[in-house]
């Protein structure tokens, strides 16, 4: 099955316009970094004339950008962390478990990524501050708020490509395990979740990600104490000016760590793809 | 099933629901020895507005042992946030709010209603500048909140732009800022600089030239009136500036975040119509001396009914949440921020102006810009309407009118026809 | 012919943990799951209450936080819930389907934006959702057979997916900007295609703008999915294609996309939907108040509600809009089944 020349430069061709496509806003955010304020607001350039760290240097200053970190690194992480405990528990229950109101489980679970987020939005804040009145516990403008809502957010996703990778592990290996006299719980933990390694580490990428990014309820559900990213670094842009150069310099420090795991965890992340989406 | 197990299970529903040690604090409410504070993003960033506003906040917690927590909101949120507040009950003690919103949160009933015997706490009504009073709430009902920065729109222009076209006077009149636009517009440079995509601003001008052509935007029972002929010949009038006359950059049509002012601090534009632009150009490294001050041009021949108004009674007001556990505190607080001393130091600081009478005099407020809007906001502003629906007249005028200049910054025709079309679509869209 | 193309049947019969390497062990036992079909008790029901346990989290959290919310959201759209009234409910009026008379009709100028807002989102998703589709096949197809580079290509790909929203949308809204952007420097002054720099974030174009971006973020993902679904074809269906004379086209055709089909089924869907519901791009790219041409549908019913504080009405577009999307869902898997079964 020898590549034709034809096929090799097409596919060379082809490859390299996608490569562009990518790459261009990549590159601009690098450049645009490390551009004086001045050289951002003039007309566009390719080569920083007069590279500076500056932005580097003010961006932490403009905003609050180390606590803004912060908070999303404590929120994305514990949120995927919990997200994926939940998971695996709801998708061995629906893997290995045939019981009354499993198909209405999964057609419910699933449906969520159906509701726009603007419908449930004011309610669940509303809720949030009635339930912390009434308990005590903060909800509204915390970190645990925004935790619980990122966490279910990445719920429903994980819990079926987690299921579909349950499905794929063999029965035959619990039953092996069960004559071997373990619970239930036993087997999952012993048996079922080390084979499924790829499924549960794509699961918490996925969950750490949607956590990280989101936009709209973090808005409207944190103060400045628990902001997150994606909303703080809004505030580079002031009522004096948009700091353009510092937008691009914290949007590359917040960026680089996330990509370089996921891209580090990237073959897990396809491994437990392939078992959840063939399902 | 054995007990190991279900503990397991157990615990970690527990721990989902309960992670409360993560909980970051915001006492909301208020007991009496603290009070929450959103203030506004008046300077140059968040982090700017808070290092100018905490040494008063400790100074208020020397004099009266209450502790202030100030968070600085930036308005893209602050309106969003105080909506948040007013639902729930919950959120700050005392807040700062732009004084076109005041109508619409009294209409939540969540405000602090500043009655007689309020304000008296306070330091009585006659301290207040009555122009920026009467922009804090419905005509017929107390005030929801007191003025706290008082600010007005003037006539940017640079020196050397001017003198480098010959032009000796601003312009006075609408005409002639589109002759003297014409002049200085060229090699880069542009007349004017206008925020074209902000709703806000197009919707702060929609009001000034409706007054000049003697259009009301709510008549007088309150019901929206956006496409009398009064106001599509003002806004036509304001967008023409960039589709007739050509003195302004069509790249303004995507102007949303004060790039028009930094337009005007680079010298791309040769006039910028803004309220109190003196700290933001200045820190943009403009000189004070580098640009003058005017009011902001009339029309020639006003047609029957205009009104000589050419601006807004803008600013900034402050306002108490009926919610907050620690009224006294808030209201005493609100004292400190409008007495003497504060309201020196701080518009000050902003170039605003001050919203008390016994300070006008002083030094501080002596430079040209200050005196230019001083002027304008004693004898020639007028309030936005003050209903209930104002913010939603904002966003839908002020997106229409944003609409209006993107057509014709592509060249497309802008008729008395699209105008109308564009408001009475606006209209129909209020309930 | 017959040996290449595998019938539908068999595609999800595959044993998908075959392609995971860390569980690869498994690989050689034989596919357990395909001999317990779906439905037959896997365990006795006396024990009944395990599963109900182990779904509490699960069922506690999606109650809270989605389906609760979602039904006193849809109680607000029965509601005149403006700003006199949202800080008491108690006192909000309730005008049954008022809310929904209003923006579903058509005439009026409500119902008029609301529609307008549905089919630019509409376009938009097809378009966004299709075009993701293409890129991220062809770059997984592309990317099938080992060469050097692979892996780095493979990583750079990825990125746009790995990006937080805000950061890659914001970096588009500076590309974008008529005078300081990239976007026009190459157009206008170096290539010299247009005399007049046009405008991205405003008029006509933002819809085209709002649609480059969205892909740029949405193609990794399609192409993540495919390149996991390649993984399970097995050589041998090439290796037989390739004997029997079949190009790259006819093993495209005939092997790949076949196989392909329970990955697309589900991509394309998900895509869908995320779509469709996408805030996050409109609002950062425009700031909040997007041109109408880009006016996507969520935006739009968050412009209804807060900023201009009618929660009623803005409910009742969320829940037509919900409706709308369970029945798009609905009769996809419908028909995707149905064809599955006659397959």
């Amino acid at each position: 099955m020898r590549e034709t020349a034809a096929e090799r430069w097409s596919r060379r061709i082809v490859l390299t316009l996608l490569a562009g496509f990518v790459l261009v806003p990549l590159y601009v955010m690098v450049s645009s970094a490390i551009k004086p304020l001045q050289d951002v607001q003039g007309a566009f350039t390719w080569w920083p004339r007069r590279p500076t760290l500056q932005a580097f240097v003010d961006m932490w200053s403009t905003v609050p950008l180390g606590r803004y970190l912060l908070n999303s690194l404590l929120v994305a992480s514990v949120a995927a962390i919990f997200s994926v405990s939940v998971a695996i528990f709801a998708a061995y229950a629906v893997s290995r478990y045939r019981f009354r109101g499993r198909q209405i489980f999964s057609v419910t679970v699933l449906s969520t990524q159906m509701f726009p987020g603007i419908l449930f939005l004011l309610p669940l804040f509303l809720i949030y501050v009635n339930l912390g009145n009434a308990t005590g516990i903060e909800l509204y403008a915390s970190r645990t708020g925004l935790i619980i809502t990122y966490l279910t957010f990445s719920l429903p996703f994980s819990i079926w490509m987690l299921v579909g990778y349950f499905d794929s592990i063999p029965r035959g290996l619990d039953e092996a395990a069960q004559v071997d006299g373990a619970g239930p719980l036993r087997t999952l933990f012993q048996v079922v979740l080390p084979a499924a390694v790829p499924g549960v580490v794509a699961v918490t990428v996925y969950a750490f990600m949607t956590a990280w990014g989101e936009v709209l309820f973090a808005s409207v559900l944190t103060n400045e104490g628990s902001r997150t990213l994606a909303v703080g670094l809004q505030g580079y842009s002031t009522q004096f000016n948009v700091y353009w150069n510092q937008v691009m310099a914290a949007s590359l420090v917040v960026s680089v760590p996330v990509v370089a795991g996921f891209l580090a965890l990237q073959r897990y992340f396809v491994a437990g793809l392939t078992a959840g989406a063939v399902k | 099933m054995s007990r190991r197990h279900l503990a397991i299970l157990t615990a970690t529903v527990l721990a989902a629901a309960s992670l409360t040690a993560c909980g970051s604090g915001d006492e909301a409410g208020g007991d009496s020895k603290t009070l929450t504070y959103w203030a506004s993003n008046q300077g140059a960033s968040l982090e700017a507005d808070k290092e100018i506003l905490q040494p008063e906040l400790d100074k208020f917690e020397q004099q009266t042992g209450i502790k202030v927590n100030v968070e600085v909101v930036p308005w893209s949120d602050l309106l969003n946030r105080l909506l948040a507040a007013a639902t729930t009950g919950q959120g700050p003690d005392v807040v700062n709010i732009g004084n076109t919103w005041s109508a619409s949160l009294q209409a939540t009933g969540a405000l602090v209603e500043f009655d007689d015997a309020t304000l008296a706490k306070v330091g009585g009504k006659d301290r207040f500048v009555p122009a920026a009073l009467a922009a804090a709430g419905a005509p017929d009902k107390p005030p929801a909140a007191v003025p706290l920065y008082s600010l007005a729109y003037a006539l940017y222009y640079n020196k050397q732009s001017f003198a480098d076209a010959g032009i000796t006077a601003a312009p006075t009149t609408w005409e002639e800022l589109a002759e003297v636009g014409k002049k200085l517009t060229g090699d880069g440079r542009w007349g004017l600089a206008v925020e074209g995509a902000n709703p806000s601003e197009n919707a702060h001008h929609a009001f000034t030239f409706g007054q000049q052509y003697g259009g009301d935007w709510f008549d007088a029972a309150g019901k929206p009136s956006f496409d009398t002929p009064q106001n599509v010949a003002a806004v036509k009038r304001y967008i023409d500036l960039m589709a007739v006359d050509k003195v302004v950059n069509p790249s303004n049509a995507e102007y949303a975040q004060n790039q028009s002012v930094s337009d005007f601090a680079n010298g791309k534009a040769a006039m910028l119509l803004w309220q109190a632009a003196g700290a933001n150009l200045k820190s943009q490294g403009m000189a004070p001396e580098a640009y003058g001050v005017a009011p902001v041009p009339f029309l020639a021949t006003p047609p029957a009914g205009g009104k000589q108004v050419n601006s807004m009674v803008a600013g900034i007001n402050i306002a108490v949440f009926k919610h907050t556990g620690n009224l006294d505190g808030a209201l005493e607080f609100v004292k400190f921020m409008t007495s003497d001393t504060e309201q020196v130091t701080l518009n000050k600081t902003y170039g605003s102006l001050p919203a008390v009478g016994t300070v006008a005099a002083d030094p501080a407020f002596a430079a040209e810009e200050q005196k230019v809007l001083a002027q304008a906001l004693a004898t020639s502003a007028a309030p936005l309407p003050q209903v209930p629906e104002e913010s939603t007249f904002e966003t839908l005028v002020g997106t229409a009118i944003k609409e209006l200049f993107a057509d014709a910054a592509s060249g497309r025709p802008v008729t008395e026809d699209s105008v109308r079309e564009k408001l009475t679509r606006a209209q129909q869209q209020m309930r | 012919m017959a040996t290449t193309t595998p019938p539908a049947g068999t595609a999800s019969g595959q044993s998908p943990a075959a392609a995971g390497k860390p569980a690869g062990q498994l690989a050689r036992q034989p596919p357990a799951a395909a001999d317990k079909p779906a439905g037959r008790p896997a365990r006795r029901p006396r024990r009944s209450l395990l599963p109900y346990l182990l779904l509490a989290p699960a069922i506690v959290l999606e109650l809270a936080i989605h389906v609760i919310p979602m039904l006193v959201g849809a109680w607000m759209s029965l509601l005149e819930l403006t700003q006199f009234h949202i800080r008491d409910w108690s006192s909000a009026p309730f005008v049954g389907l008022d809310n929904y008379r209003v923006v579903l009709d058509v005439n009026s100028a409500a119902g008029a934006e609301l529609l307008r807002s549905f089919r630019v989102t509409v376009v938009y998703t097809v378009l966004s959702v299709g075009l993701s589709w293409v890129l991220g096949t062809t770059a997984a197809v592309l990317l099938q057979r080992p060469f050097r580079g692979r892996a780095v290509l493979r990583a750079l790909f990825l990125t746009p997916y790995a990006l937080p929203v805000y950061t890659a949308v914001i970096t588009w809204t500076f590309l974008f900007q008529r005078d300081t952007g990239l976007v026009n420097h190459v157009l206008v002054d170096q290539l010299d295609l247009v005399d007049d720099r046009p405008f991205w974030l405003i008029g006509d174009n933002s819809f085209v703008a709002l649609l480059i971006v969205s892909i740029w973020r949405t193609w990794p993902f399609a192409f993540l999915c495919v390149m996991a679904g390649l993984q399970n074809i097995p050589d041998e269906l090439y290796e037989a294609a390739a004997m029997d004379g079949a190009g790259f086209w006819r093993r495209l055709r005939s092997v790949t996309l076949p196989m392909l089909r329970p990955v697309n089924l589900v991509l394309v869907l998900v895509l869908f939907l995320w779509t469709f519901n996408d805030f996050n791009t409109p609002y950062v790219l425009f700031g909040g108040s997007a041109p109408a041409e880009a006016d996507l549908i969520s935006l739009h019913i968050y412009r209804s509600s807060f900023q201009t504080w009618d929660f009623g009405s803005g409910s009742a577009m969320s829940v037509a809009l919900l409706l709308f999307l369970l029945l798009v869902t609905a009769g996809y898997l419908l028909l995707t089944n149905r064809r599955r079964n006659d397959a």
